[in-house]
């Protein structure tokens, strides 16, 4: 069924009898060309791409839970491609493009709303960098834009500009950066890869891959035996326990980042803001709730919860920047298990065992990356060489030295 | 959290620094003839346990002692803490 | 304006009137009030609209869970949005307004949106506004945004004070109702430290709003005698008006209290609010229950509420939101509310109950069997339509309706570590799970025990059992000890508008259009619909919802799921958490020892971290930065400068082992560092990069001063105390931080010598043969003060360091500027000194960026192969010594008057201008007074070998190109002759 505005007038005038599940809800077959494990965006994307632009039908996502329920559900929906490095760069440009046609791709409105997104500076030092940041990203063919703190001041009135213990003194600001409706995002790619043929099958877990002489075959699912050419893993913060079943020790950590969002309120904010002298960055969303959030926890963790110290960190940082802000309330708080790498940047890449491949390591910027990721991970399951725009993002990048650490902080993956 | 320190007790999370795995403590072996490998295998890989955890800490504001903790990192339950130099030493680990 | 709906009795203070104001009208109220009774009261049953069709909305409930009676509160920069009118206290003067409406709340243009309601159902949004794909943000967006939200900021900065504070006890009681009181008293008579904690400003919870008696005593009086007696006990600490929010790790939970909303004004410093993190041996969750209602045509009108809602309004507000009122039921506990209001005086329509047994009451009229079908009243409830057990149709006239589904457990912080409640079939509820937070036990309505005498005995049990007492319990004081009787009944069949989320505008029919589309887990129904996701948080809807989905899918509602909690239980203001860290106070300011003599001298200052560092020091008729500047540049090339290093960090490493240390932590050498010497240190991380730089020097055998950047003192000792105690434990070796015990200053210039001369004491000979460059020592200055003398130099001119105790940082400072007089010395701020670092090629925080390695640095031979340490080995990764690497190098501009821009990058001279062909970039650029021209220092890929050749320097994002010529990064005295005159 294609969605269209006509549509909708059909459906309320047959009295919405016609609307039909957005996927199906299939048993797994015996065996798949590919399977992939994880039924997050980046799962789902790869299923998308796999079908529509590599032509393979034979594919089925599996998924513990149901769709969506991860990552996907559970950020604060920022897109961006403000990256300084050329591993990074060139893949969040794809992506970035990649968001600009979804709707059109996915025949589904994921809100993809460019409003602009703003770097806040507070020292020379940070000026000089975001000044090649920005130079980097234009060198890549993405538009950065360097803001005097005038022009700040000007955009967003509201900042803290005449009390501030960091004062602002500019900002980097990439116009076409901006949020989209994360669930809508894994359930458009979902309708589509289902669309295409694609078994994307919920309340299926894990429990061990089935190799022999250094091949995959398939995977032991809590819905049996599930056989397979080639078995893609996307499971975000769960990467360490799944490719732990075949054996991997990996360089990540999985730790909690949490997030917030505060009641409705009319537009206050124009889009997103970051704060840099503290760990804070901030939108509204179209339902008019402020979506914000800050540092990780810090401490490695499953438990998709986090505690107060960093509930109040990154309130007092929202209290500096803009403190018009402090009689709306916190609504809800949540946490999301993040796949922290080694170097903060993530990991698309074969591994070891023949026909396991691996898609992680996202850290808290794997929701922006969704369409490239999915993209370049299905063409490295189709074609077995990595995308031109992730070729950097290898498994044994730690061991040849080639790591690609935005932040230059080294191998301590809270620190990303 | 509460981190019960083995010398001063009950102490708030917030006064500690976390660094990671206390297998960071395993440092290899220089001279080692697989020396390029031990090392980058303890700078790089990580068991990263859902469950228990032994994990370092730095009791930054406060005594300044690294710690080793047993914490669960489902529950986040903390069940032994070690003072790090004590665990070195257990481990074999001297000048 | 008359309280036309004000009741006999209740709780509220009749001697006293308060006047508040509503949409601009003035009425008045009694202390006890909270907005929504005192709207009540005066007949106003229309607060506010809802979220998406803007239909009218009164108060549902009396209580937190309140998703319709929303307004927004006071004025100016303290205006309050999306405030629950049930749980705001009345005080004099009060100011609210309703929101989400426009242009008025009778009148809302937005209602519209209710006519189009068949096109808004659950999803519609991703299925249109696709075509034409720029119209999203252009033009549908901005109408979605403008529409959405619900009330507005003021955007001001929010004047009030907030705190933060923490507390500790053996048992926290959250919930000071029959079940929390009794477990306070049993606690607290135990002589145990409680604290018991609720979100009211009234403690007793239920018993405040029940006509029933608790033994002799009306439920209200026990309450307020327990309370009495609870005061009195110096163990037991009473927090009304303070919402737990949070179970967190380890027994801590967060609580809010709110000390500064129930008045008109603060006084000064008085806060707001306070977030207390109450650390807790035992906590006892006795949250009560919240009723839940029933789903039916049109079961969103103003007037309608629960019936336990309308309970309390009459007997603890003494207000009724009509004089004629119905009631539909499920349950036994709707007929309650109808036996209260009429005792008060309320006329009752008819208690409505869906079961065929109802039980009869003679005083008024009891439909079994039957049920309501519909509603009517555009601003408020007029009539119900209601179908009886025989299939015929009754209109009632009536201006409320109170409903009664039953009851849900208030399980919210028992989920806050992700446990799951369990239904429970007896009660058709969910109920706590097995695995709440550590520590946790729960007691009361909020375990299932809904009866009174039920909680106060639970209540008493719970505390006892939790804390391992021994003792006799109080006694429990006879109560109503009613059955339980709950049959589920979520909603009227063949509703279709029927509401479930009534903030959200979420009805039945989008529940069964989410099935249909196939979001049937209650995670994607949530999502989908947006159920639960409102201000309340679903607290009132959520159960319905996932009954209905169960229902469609054919499934147990257990089998279906519920959705888990998570905090805060109810919204707290951000401000809240942020506390007092705003403004100036978001961080603590370093100040250096000499820092209001720069003051005095007009500096002008800079964060360095949380540092304040003079930037420079400008002279009066400077009119540009650069002037002052290039003038303290050139004034300490030309004689001597005094600079403020004090922020660098200083490690002492004391020890036999302290060289051996030492050899480790550096990647180069200093095991056979001379006393009195000092050396460089380049630091990596054990990934090979560098990580910090600084000298040390070597005061004694076994005494090491350490020098560390300003950005990075504090990571360089973390880093320093992890290769002692966990690397290295056996080394005899001790470090501290000495960084704010010493005040530092670098005397620089050809002249610098002469000018210490004049106050090291003179039995130290600071000489060139007697103290060279590198040289290091203890002195003495001015007659006596201890001090450290090194003779290191960032500037590249003949210089010194120089230490004492911080405490006469400031009168050492003022003495060099005295004593410096007669060699024109000047102060130089970071500005200058990084002018002079550039100029003589040192790397800083700009080079040292976590990405670098000593290689890219030039320095690349420093890593000795000869001995272990950290990074040494990952350092010769292949990745990290590839042919071309970056290597650092000086830049000019060929054209002299062109700039250098820190953070442009190198292109060949002639190609192609993007991210392929990218050679390098600048990280430090200033403007050389020595050479009268801009320099810079940048990394280019192959640098080493590429002096002398041109580039193009590039900076399209501040349309910078220009043509630059590649030299050495020692731009003065290359061969350091100055340093070692």
């Amino acid at each position: 069924m294609r969605y269209s505005g006509f549509q909708v007038i059909k459906q309320v005038l047959t009295g919405h009898r016609g609307w039909i599940p957005a996927w199906r809800d299939p048993e797994p077959k015996a065996h798949y060309d590919i399977v992939i494990i994880g039924g997050g965006g980046h799962g789902l994307a790869t299923a998308h791409y796999l079908a529509k632009v590599y032509g393979h039908r034979k594919v089925a996502v599996i998924e513990k839970g149901w769709i969506g329920g991860g990552n996907v559900g559970r950020n604060t929906t920022i897109i961006r491609s403000n990256y300084l490095l050329d591993g990074n760069e060139p893949f969040y440009e794809f992506s970035l493009k990649l968001w600009e046609g979804l709707e059109q791709d996915l025949n589904y409105n994921a809100m993809v709303s460019q409003r602009g997104i703003l770097n806040l500076i507070h020292s020379d030092a940070q000026r000089d960098a975001y000044t090649r940041r920005g130079n980097a990203m234009i060198l890549n063919g993405a538009d950065a834009e360097l803001l005097d703190a005038e022009q700040v001041r000007k955009e967003c009135p509201f900042l803290n500009f005449d009390d501030a213990r960091f004062p602002i003194k500019g900002g980097l600001a990439q116009r076409r950066g901006g949020t989209v409706r994360h669930d809508a995002v894994a359930w458009g790619y979902a309708r589509s890869a289902d669309g295409y043929g694609v078994d994307i099958i919920q309340n299926c877990e894990v429990s061990g891959f089935r190799i022999e002489d250094g091949k995959c075959l398939g995977v032991e699912t809590s819905k049996g035996f599930i056989g397979a050419g080639k078995v893609g893993c996307a499971v975000a913060g769960n990467s360490g326990r799944v490719m732990g079943m075949a054996g991997m020790k990996l360089p990540i950590e999985s730790h909690v980042l949490q997030a917030f969002v505060s009641e409705g309120l009319k537009p206050v904010l124009p889009g997103v803001i970051t704060f840099g002298a503290g760990h804070f960055y901030v939108s509204q969303s179209d339902k008019g709730g402020l979506v914000f959030g800050g540092d990780l926890d810090g401490y490695n963790t499953y438990a998709q919860r986090g505690n107060l110290p960093v509930v109040e960190d990154v309130c007092e940082g929202g209290m500096a920047l803009m403190p018009m802000i402090g009689r709306a309330r916190l609504l809800r708080m949540w946490g999301g298990v993040m796949d922290m790498s080694m170097d903060g940047s993530p990991i698309i890449d074969r591994t070891p065992v023949d026909g396991l491949y691996f898609n992680g390591g996202w850290c808290y910027g794997g929701f922006k990356a969704t369409p490239a990721s999915g993209y370049c991970f299905a063409h490295l399951l189709a074609q077995d060489e990595p995308h031109p725009t992730a070729t950097a993002y290898r498994l044994d990048r730690f061991r040849t030295g080639r790591m690609i650490d935005e932040k230059g902080v080294g191998n301590q993956p809270n620190l990303h | 959290m509460i981190i019960p320190h083995p010398l001063l007790g009950p102490r708030d999370s917030s006064e500690f620094v976390y660094l990671g795995d206390a297998s960071l403590i395993d440092r290899p072996d220089w001279q080692a003839e697989n020396a390029a490998e031990a090392f980058y295998d303890y700078a790089y890989l990580r068991g990263n346990p859902a469950g228990e955890h032994h994990e370092l800490w730095y009791h930054e504001g406060g005594d300044r002692s690294w710690l080793v903790v047993t914490r669960n990192t489902v529950t986040h339950e903390i069940s032994k803490v070690e003072l790090a130099r004590d665990v070195a030493r257990a481990q074999g680990r001297s000048k | 304006m008359t309280q036309a709906n004000r009741l006999s009795g209740g709780l509220v203070d009749r001697n006293s009137t308060l006047s508040f104001r509503f949409d601009n009208r003035n009425y008045t109220a009694h202390p006890g009030d909270t907005l929504a009774s005192a709207l009540l009261a005066n007949d106003v049953r229309l607060i506010g609209r809802s979220f998406k069709y803007h239909r009218p909305r009164g108060v549902l409930t009396a209580g937190s869970e309140e998703p319709n009676g929303i307004v927004e509160l006071r004025t100016g920069n303290r205006q309050e949005p999306n405030t629950r009118a049930t749980t705001a206290e009345v005080y004099e003067g009060l100011d609210a307004r309703s929101q989400n409406r426009w242009p008025s709340l009778k009148f809302d243009a937005l209602a519209i949106n209710d006519r189009f309601s068949n096109f808004l159902t659950a999803g519609f949004y991703y299925k249109t506004f696709m075509w034409p794909a720029a119209f999203w943000e252009k033009l549908y967006e901005p109408i979605i945004r403008k529409a959405a939200g619900l009330g507005s900021l003021s955007m001001e900065d929010d004047p009030d004070e907030y705190d933060k504070g923490f507390r500790h006890c053996d048992l926290l009681i959250i919930g000071a109702g029959p079940a929390g009181l009794m477990a306070a008293l049993t606690a607290g008579r135990a002589g145990s430290e409680v604290i018991l904690a609720d979100e009211d400003f009234a403690l007793g919870g239920r018993l405040n709003s029940e006509s029933f008696s608790l033994g002799d005593d009306s439920a209200s009086d026990w309450a307020a005698a327990t309370v009495a007696e609870l005061s009195a006990l110096p163990n037991v600490r009473l927090m009304p008006r303070t919402t737990v929010i949070g179970a967190f790790d380890h027994g801590i939970y967060g609580a809010v209290e709110r000390t500064g909303d129930h008045v008109a004004a603060l006084p000064a410093g008085k806060p707001r609010q306070i977030l207390w993190r109450i650390y807790t041996k035992r906590a006892l969750l006795c949250a009560g229950a919240t009723e839940r209602p029933i789903a039916f045509e049109n079961n969103d009108r103003p007037g309608i509420m629960l019936a336990s809602a309308m309970r309390t309004y009459a007997n603890r507000f003494a207000t009724t939101a009509a004089q004629r009122v119905a009631i539909f039921t499920n349950n036994d506990d709707g007929h309650r509310t109808a036996i209260d209001l009429r005792a008060k005086g309320v006329k009752i329509a008819a208690v409505i109950d869906v079961r065929d047994d109802a039980p009869i009451n003679y005083d008024f009229e009891v439909l079994k069997g039957a049920q309501v079908v519909d509603t009517k009243g555009r601003l408020g409830l007029t009539f119900v339509e209601v179908a009886l057990a025989d299939g015929s149709r009754r209109v009632l006239e009536c201006g409320a309706l109170g409903v009664s589904g039953g009851w849900n457990p208030n399980v919210h912080l028992t989920c806050h570590h992700r446990g799951r409640p369990v239904w429970n079939d007896d009660l058709a509820a969910f109920v706590p799970g097995g695995d709440l937070p550590p520590g946790m036990t729960v007691a009361g309505a909020a375990n299932g025990t809904l009866s009174t005498h039920g909680a106060l005995l639970s209540g008493a049990e719970g505390a006892a059992k939790a804390l391992g007492l021994k003792c006799a319990l109080p006694d429990v004081p006879e109560a109503e000890d009613a059955a339980i009787n709950q049959t589920p009944f979520w909603y009227v069949k063949g509703c279709a508008r029927a509401w479930l989320d009534q903030q959200n505008d979420v009805t039945v029919k989008d529940v069964k259009l989410s099935h249909q589309e196939g979001f049937r887990s209650v995670e994607h129904l949530k999502r989908y619909t947006t159920l639960g996701m409102a201000t309340d948080q679903g607290k009132t809807s959520n159960m319905g919802g996932l009954a209905i989905m169960a229902e469609m899918a054919g499934k147990s509602i257990p089998e279906t799921g519920t959705t888990i909690f998570r905090p805060p239980y109810t919204p707290v203001p951000i401000a809240t958490f942020g506390g007092r860290m705003k403004g100036q106070d978001f961080h603590p300011t370093r100040l250096t020892p000499s820092h209001y003599w720069a003051k005095e001298r007009g500096a002008v200052f800079i964060e360095v971290g949380n540092w304040l560092r003079a930037q420079w020091f400008p002279l009066p008729g400077e009119t540009h930065w650069r002037e002052s500047v290039d003038r303290e540049v050139r004034q300490t090339r030309a004689s001597v400068g005094v600079c403020d290093c004090t922020t660098l960090g200083k490690i002492d490493v004391q020890g036999t082992d302290a060289a051996a240390f030492l050899n480790k932590v550096y990647c180069n050498g200093f095991a056979k560092l001379a006393v009195g010497k000092t050396r460089y240190g380049l630091m990596l991380r054990e990934d090979g990069i560098a990580m910090d730089d600084g000298t040390a020097a070597r005061l004694a055998e076994d005494h090491f001063v350490v020098t560390t950047t300003t950005a990075n003192a504090v990571n360089v000792y973390r880093h320093m105390e992890f290769v002692r105690q966990c690397l290295f434990p056996d080394m005899d070796v001790q470090l501290i931080s000495t960084t704010e015990a010493w005040a530092q200053y670098a005397v620089a210039g050809p002249n610098s010598r002469k000018l210490l001369q004049k106050i090291v004491d003179p039995e130290f000979d600071i000489s060139n043969d007697a103290f060279p460059f590198m040289g290091c020592g203890n002195i003495t200055v001015c007659g006596g003060l201890r001090a450290r003398l090194f003779r290191i130099s960032f500037s590249g001119e003949l210089a010194f360091e120089i230490a004492v105790p911080s405490r006469y940082g400031d009168a050492l400072m003022r003495r060099l500027m005295r004593d410096g007089e007669e060699f024109d010395v000047v102060p130089y701020g970071t500005e200058a000194l990084g002018v002079m670092r550039i100029e003589k090629g040192h790397a800083a925080g700009n080079e040292l960026n976590g990405t670098t390695t000593a290689l890219n640095l030039g320095m690349g031979r420093m890593v000795s192969k000869k001995k272990d340490s950290i990074g040494s080995t990952l350092s010769e990764r292949e990745g990290l010594n590839e042919p071309d690497a970056l290597m650092m190098v000086g830049i000019k501009p060929v054209n002299a008057d062109d700039k250098v821009t820190a953070g442009a990058h190198l292109m060949d001279a002639s190609g192609p201008v993007d991210a392929q062909h990218d050679q390098g970039y600048v990280t430090s650029a200033a403007f050389s007074p020595s050479l009268d021209c801009h320099i810079g220092l940048a990394f280019l890929k192959n640098g080493g070998a590429r002096q002398g050749e041109r580039m193009r320097l590039v900076s399209p994002l501040t349309e910078e190109n220009v043509e630059v010529e590649i030299v050495s990064a020692h731009f003065v005295d290359p061969e350091g002759e100055r340093l070692r005159a």
